[in-house]
């Protein structure tokens, strides 16, 4: 049905077709009129989840995908004449990389249908989507590169493209102060993990994942790397106490840039998980890195939930659940990093909390970008983000209101929602680690719960104000946009057995086996 | 704000010889150090002489930012292009599709010292001169637009 | 001592850039000191490539004896060309917040807190 030659360059074209899209769009802004631009960026960021989702199903029927750029035959790695080392930039495509592909693909697409409606009255409209399909560009790649340095310059491409986006509202000061605050923080981590890069490189010679991984000595010099890989990752994921950022930039940010920032942190998220369990796995002290990852995770989760308590900006408060939802991946997984090194261990409860904390990825981004949608959504209404200030608008905006409610119970955990499947199975599994850590993982979620009634209570319910009397439903891009993520909240929610076993498990294994990681680029070596 | 004649005169002469050395980088990347970045960044100080001494309202009515917002677009395109075009050839993204061919820079590189040929290396010279176009054109619409941030202010 | 002398250079580079970041109050220093650690780490790309007596890496008729590493080097002209995209973003940032808050010092710009 599909030509093989799309077939066979899959992962080339999840990079490619966002890219030629983000250039192309100036030109056809230009060229055109409104309406064949806006088709053009849907069209594109359509095409680029069709892909991602044609990639998804090639690697998780098939296995491990390898590609490598600018080869004859882009399915072999390592050339016959190099002597065993692979010379070229090759994108290593496991099931962990394509769930994260699936991810950016369905937000993505949301996000644009949003922007179609939501980014109307503002000027600027062809760097807005040049740069969101330039976002695009950066997250898929630096999930699905295998190469340290091609994973550093797309991190600095979703850096860039994600600071001028937050940016993006420049007539207003804060904005542009918020971007400057990303932006820094962004280019130095990003200079960390090109310090790292040349250290592993001064050392192995490579700059191949897999060839690193396979050649790991673990010398003084690799903790040295270690620590700033983690450092620069954890601090572009968010993760406090290096999360000062994320709370500015997310809630100055366009809503939509903002669900899709949370998407580019989880890249980042992803990132540390590729470096800890790929890069150097056997040869770590599994339970220091591992209670490393747990710490930072439940500090995460707690200064979070505590800090968006007293919030009054709707998207300020968001942002820091979204700090505290985090939390929760670092905990599921650094649980399973902590018991690696044990079989039985591992097999009681470690892969169960990994898989809580990979699924509860997925959820979150659904979730996540759901509400800061809805947010966004009354903003365009309302133009307030004050709590304060909003009230009585579930007279007028019911769809939104629905599509609220959905959102807030799943990152409540209440069930039928994704959120609660995925917090579910990290309350179990941290339970038989220890007890103590999943009490406070429940503890947050119930104050997550609490800080979402008071937000729902002061903007939906209550007498119709009279300065929102003739508010309106958003447009129906918007509602479109958001009933994608809602849609697939309810299904997660009420088929996780089939999401886990189908997408999350497969990734978690993925995760944990490095050596088949390696024989995928080097062969059986 | 203009500078003197003299400073306007010894402008407008070098700028051409700039633009040349420039060009000379780019096409030249894949032969001796430089390439389409180094290049463009080249032509783009010519630009920022120019500005300097004719002022930013002046060069920028015969420049003008759509011009180079083109300049940025067409480079843009015609890198990806380039490398889309060897999926196209069945081979993998990025290719070198013309090395080797007897077509446009893909005269086999002569074995033994020489000065190198300029029509080899396939595809790397259509990506530095694309680079090239998009450097020069990238750098100097910032520019612009700086200035133009700086003139509001005043 | 004398091979290592371009790594003391990294250090005292890392060094001072970030102390000008850290200490600094003014925006456009904080800048600065971004772009000297830039610097350093491009310095320690380009160190680790030397090797004594090396030639430049062109394959094609090259005669016996040690090549430099080429792939260092590509690492650091894209590091130069990211870093010149990133350093012009944050300037123009700095432009904007200049012209509506009539500040660079980074004091005045804690309207974000909390």
């Amino acid at each position: 049905m599909i030509p093989d030659i799309i077939m066979h360059n899959l992962p080339a074209f999840l990079i490619a077709v966002p890219m030629f899209a983000a250039f192309a769009t100036p030109l056809i802004g230009r060229l055109g009129n409104e309406r064949v631009r806006d088709a053009w960026v849907l069209l594109a960021m359509a095409l680029t989840a069709a892909v991602a989702v044609l990639l998804a199903a090639q690697v998780y029927s098939a296995g491990t995908l390898v590609y490598t750029f600018g080869g004859a035959s882009p399915g072999i790695p390592v050339p016959a004449d190099s002597g065993g080392i692979p010379v070229r930039i090759i994108f290593t495509i496991d099931a962990m990389s394509a769930f994260m592909a699936l991810i950016a693909g369905i937000v993505g697409f949301s996000v644009t249908a949003y922007s179609m409606a939501s980014q109307s009255r503002s000027s600027g409209r062809e760097s807005y989507y040049m740069l969101l399909l330039l976002l695009t560009v950066g997250v898929l790649g630096m999930v699905c590169t295998g190469d340290l340095f091609n994973f550093f310059v797309f991190l600095e491409i979703s850096s860039l493209a994600g600071a001028a986006l937050v940016a993006s509202r420049v007539d207003r000061g804060v904005a542009v102060e918020a971007g400057l605050k990303y932006a820094v923080l962004s280019t130095l981590g990003g200079l960390l993990v090109l310090f790292a890069v040349a250290l592993l490189y001064g050392q192995y010679g490579s700059l191949n994942m897999a060839l690193i991984a396979h050649q790991m000595q673990f010398t003084v010099l690799d903790m040295v790397a270690l620590v700033l890989l983690v450092t620069a990752l954890a601090m572009k994921c968010g993760a406090v106490p290096m999360h000062f950022w994320t709370p500015d930039a997310y809630s100055m940010a366009p809503a939509p840039v903002t669900a899709f920032l949370v998407v580019a942190s989880q890249a980042s998220l992803y990132g540390l998980f590729r470096v800890v369990f790929t890069l150097y796995n056997v040869t770590l002290n599994y339970s220091l890195v591992g209670w490393f990852i747990i710490i930072i995770g439940v500090l995460s989760m707690v200064v979070g939930v505590t800090m968006a308590l007293p919030q009054k900006d709707v998207m300020r408060l968001m942002a820091y659940h979204a700090v505290s939802q985090t939390g929760y991946m670092l905990l599921g997984v650094g649980v399973g990093l902590a018991v690696l090194g044990d079989e039985t261990l591992m097999s009681t409860f470690g892969l169960t909390a990994m898989e809580g904390g990979i699924f509860h990825i997925i959820n979150h981004a659904m979730y996540k970008g759901l509400l800061f949608l809805t947010a966004g959504a009354v903003f365009y209404r309302t133009g307030t983000r004050n709590l304060n200030q909003m009230g009585g608008l579930g007279h007028n905006m019911k769809w939104t209101m629905v599509f609220f409610i959905i959102g807030a119970l799943a990152i409540a955990g209440i069930p039928p929602f994704n959120g609660f499947a995925s917090k579910l199975m990290i309350y179990e599994s941290v339970f038989l680690f220890n007890p103590f850590l999943s009490i406070i993982a429940m503890v947050v979620s119930i104050l997550t719960l609490a800080s979402f009634v008071k937000v729902f209570h002061s903007v939906f319910m209550g007498p119709q104000l009279p300065e929102y009397q003739d508010v309106k439903e958003v447009p129906a891009y918007m509602l479109i946009g958001m009933g994608i993520l809602a849609l697939v909240v309810i299904v997660f929610g009420l088929f996780p057995q089939v999401v886990v076993d189908g997408l999350v498990a497969p990734a978690a294994s993925a995760l944990v086996d490095q050596s088949s990681y390696i024989a995928s680029v080097l062969g059986g070596i | 704000m203009n500078m003197s004649r003299i400073v306007r005169t010894v402008a407008d002469i070098s700028f051409p010889f700039i633009l040349i050395y420039g060009f000379y980088i780019v096409v030249h990347g894949h032969l001796t150090p430089g390439g389409g970045f180094q290049g463009g960044a080249v032509i783009a100080t010519g630009i920022v002489l120019l500005v300097a001494a004719h002022g930013h309202e002046a060069v920028a009515r015969q420049i003008t930012g759509n011009l180079l917002k083109n300049a940025e677009t067409f480079g843009l395109l015609l890198f990806i292009i380039t490398a889309l075009i060897a999926i196209l050839l069945g081979q993998g993204f990025f290719t070198n599709w013309l090395a080797n061919t007897g077509m446009l820079f893909g005269t086999p590189v002569a074995f033994g010292p020489g000065p190198g040929d300029l029509n080899t290396a396939g595809v790397i010279p259509i990506m530095n001169i694309a680079v090239g176009i998009e450097v020069l054109g990238a750098l100097s619409i910032i520019l612009y637009y700086m200035l133009s941030g700086a003139q509001e202010a005043r | 001592m004398f091979y290592n002398l371009p790594f003391i250079a990294v250090a005292v580079i890392a060094a001072l850039g970030i102390v000008t970041m850290l200490l600094r109050q003014n925006l456009i220093k904080m800048i600065m000191g971004l772009s000297l650690i830039e610097s350093a780490v491009n310095l320690f790309l380009v160190a680790l490539g030397y090797r004594e007596g090396g030639i430049a890496p062109i394959f094609t008729n090259a005669p016996a004896g040690e090549m430099v590493m080429p792939t260092v080097q590509a690492m650091t002209l894209t590091n130069i060309v990211i870093g010149i995209a990133t350093t012009a973003m944050l300037l123009s940032f700095v432009m904007v917040i200049y012209r509506k808050y009539g500040t660079a010092n980074a004091q005045y710009m804690r309207k974000l807190r909390g």
